[in-house]
């Protein structure tokens, strides 16, 4: 029940941190959105130089909720599809992996865009 | 009397010099209170997806599947954070540390979407999902194409 | 006739306009502020009752415009136009509004300028002689500004610590060509003054420049300085731009006296989360209809300078990194 916790906790605030400086140091039209698309580009290119592999072995939670993360899976994915199915895998490889977030993000953020009103 | 001379008042300042004086008069982000901050509600939140990834592991999914699982469950609380109006209130807080992890991504696909219902299902709710979430997918799909594309060639 | 211009760019009305009413609403936030006394209605929540946001501001507008005919006293049939104007794509707050009240309506866009502007122009209207009486009125609302101009309101993001916070609300007054009243003396038109501010967090910072160059022009054109005024008070420039302001027209050499303040400096408080103030058409409007319309109605206040400011850009101009043009408006109200 405890595994990782602590790990997933410090990388997790530590990946977070460089998210803030980025917003804090850069010009105000780098917004949000920029740093979302950094972080996961960001991702995909550490998880195929096979930099961030040790990072979610170590830290598990850690790595992998922070949107860099899903940059990973979408690399690694790719990585092993096409090794398995040759270049094809270069599409599907990639959503494959990270079907399951993807198709959440959006059943659940439509759910719950239809159920609740904004309150300014 | 009014003066009739015409055209000469303008402000003595030049634009280099008024950008400098812009600047100094421009209170800085919080630094430190930032940072602390991020660090934080980040870590805080990546140690609750831990948390529920170990208990799906603990009712018997593999890891990959309990991982999976895990993000589904975060996305979900974060877009039900969302829709009962906290999670603006955490992200005014955390800062990054709660914009970078998938509940931030979910609060980035709500949070315009919602807002936009009064402009209908289709081009309201549909169309605004993917105000932020259209760009992340674009750039991490096509990544994650030429990653495969340049693995191939490189084997 | 001899023109009725002074300087480069002041108009000196003849027969002065007399402000006959003036009337603010607010929404709750406004009315906890440290003014929240001084306007005539204020609402509970920011919706009212009406299903988008969009609707409760021009709703909002309305009612502030109806609030202003009734204190006046005076049938809707003797109003000749009705000025009015917001900060949404295409002024449809004011569109809406002018809709129900049915008067002949020029729609007015200065940004958050737009109630000074108004002033300016239905005061020329009056001592012009194309009217008798005209209606004013101008609005902005929080959550409808948010959407079209920075992000959802339920995102969590961190706003500057330059950025302000626009205000709920709509204020209205109607002018008469005679009765009792504060009378509007003068006006200065501003220029468009862009000094390179891109950042649409800092308002402040791109209007100032603006409210310099007309307050500096008003006091040339009418060889007057900060001292013949009581209350000098520009609209929305937040304490960074009511501060660059200041340093600016010292720089120039114009003394703004001692009663240089900001409407969006004065209508929140610090505990209110705002950082640098207030801003929106409807700051500067509830300000002056609500607060400075009491004090010089009681004669608290003799002379007062009202330089309403304005941001004149837009979401796709931000986006394409064009930098802020600034204006500002003066207009000179004595009790």
């Amino acid at each position: 029940m405890f595994h990782l916790i602590f790990p997933a906790f410090i990388v997790g605030g530590l990946i977070c941190v460089i998210g803030q400086l980025m917003m804090d140091l850069t010009k105000p039209s780098f917004t949000p959105a920029h740093v979302l698309v950094s972080f996961v580009t960001g991702g995909a290119v550490l998880g195929a130089l096979g930099v961030y592999e040790p990072l979610v072995k170590f830290a598990g939670a850690g790595a992998t909720i922070p949107l860099s993360g899903f940059g990973y899976s979408l690399a690694k994915g790719s990585i092993e599809a096409v090794e398995k199915r040759g270049l094809i895998g270069a599409l599907s490889g990639g959503v494959e992996a990270t079907a399951v977030g993807i198709a959440a993000a959006v059943f659940f953020g439509y759910l719950m865009s239809v159920t609740f009103n904004p309150k300014g | 009397m009014p003066n009739q001379t015409l055209r000469k008042p303008a402000i003595s300042i030049s634009p280099e010099e008024y950008k400098a004086l812009a600047q100094k008069y421009t209170p800085k982000p919080t630094f430190t209170k930032n940072i602390l901050r991020a660090f934080f509600v980040g870590g805080l939140i990546c140690a609750l997806g831990q948390v529920i990834i170990n208990i799906f592991s603990g009712i018997g999914l593999t890891p990959k599947e309990a991982s999976n699982a895990g993000t589904a469950a975060m996305i979900f609380l974060g877009s039900l954070l969302t829709g009962l109006g906290v999670y603006d209130e955490i992200g005014k807080f955390g800062g990054a540390g709660s914009i970078i992890p998938v509940t931030g991504f979910a609060n980035s696909i709500v949070s315009p979407a919602m807002e936009f219902k009064r402009e209908g299902y289709v081009q309201g709710v549909g169309a605004k999902l993917f105000t932020v979430a259209g760009p992340v997918l674009v750039y991490g799909i096509a990544a994650s194409i030429i990653i495969g594309v340049l693995a191939y060639f490189l084997h | 006739m001899g023109l009725k211009r002074a300087g480069n760019q002041t108009v000196l009305f003849d027969n002065p306009p007399v402000i006959l009413s003036s009337y603010a609403v607010v929404g709750p936030k406004e009315g906890k502020g440290p003014l929240g006394k001084t306007f005539n209605s204020i609402w509970q929540d920011q919706l009212n009752g009406e299903k988008t946001w969009e609707l409760a501001e021009s709703k909002m507008l309305q009612e502030a415009l109806q609030g202003s005919v009734k204190q006046a006293g005076i049938g809707k049939e003797q109003i000749d136009f009705m000025l009015a104007g917001d900060l949404l794509n295409q002024i449809v707050s004011s569109n809406f509004a002018a809709r129900l009240m049915a008067l002949p309506f020029i729609g007015v866009y200065g940004a958050c300028s737009t109630m000074a502007l108004s002033l300016a122009l239905g005061s020329m209207l009056i001592d012009g002689g194309f009217a008798e009486h005209v209606l004013v009125g101008v609005s902005s609302h929080h959550d409808t500004a948010e959407r079209q101009f920075r992000a959802p309101t339920e995102q969590g993001t961190q706003r500057a610590m330059s950025a302000q916070w626009t205000v709920t609300g709509a204020g209205s007054v109607l002018l008469g060509k005679k009765g009792g009243g504060p009378r509007i003396t003068s006006a200065t038109i501003g220029r468009v003054i862009d000094y390179g501010e891109t950042d649409a967090s800092n308002m402040g910072s791109a209007m100032a420049p603006a409210v310099a160059d007309t307050i500096l022009n008003h006091f040339h054109d009418l060889q007057c300085t900060g001292q013949d005024y009581d209350h000098i008070a520009s609209g929305d420039l937040g304490t960074v731009g009511l501060a660059l302001a200041c340093e600016v027209l010292k720089q120039s050499g114009v003394d703004t006296g001692t009663e240089f303040t900001d409407c969006g400096v004065r209508i929140f408080d610090s505990t209110q989360d705002v950082h640098a103030g207030g801003s929106g058409c409807a700051c500067s409007a509830v300000v002056f209809a609500g607060d400075l319309m009491q004090k010089l109605k009681a004669r608290a206040l003799k002379r007062v300078l009202l330089i309403g400011s304005g941001a004149l850009h837009s979401p796709t101009s931000a986006l394409q990194g064009e930098s802020i043009p600034g204006i500002g408006h003066a207009v000179a109200i004595e009790a």
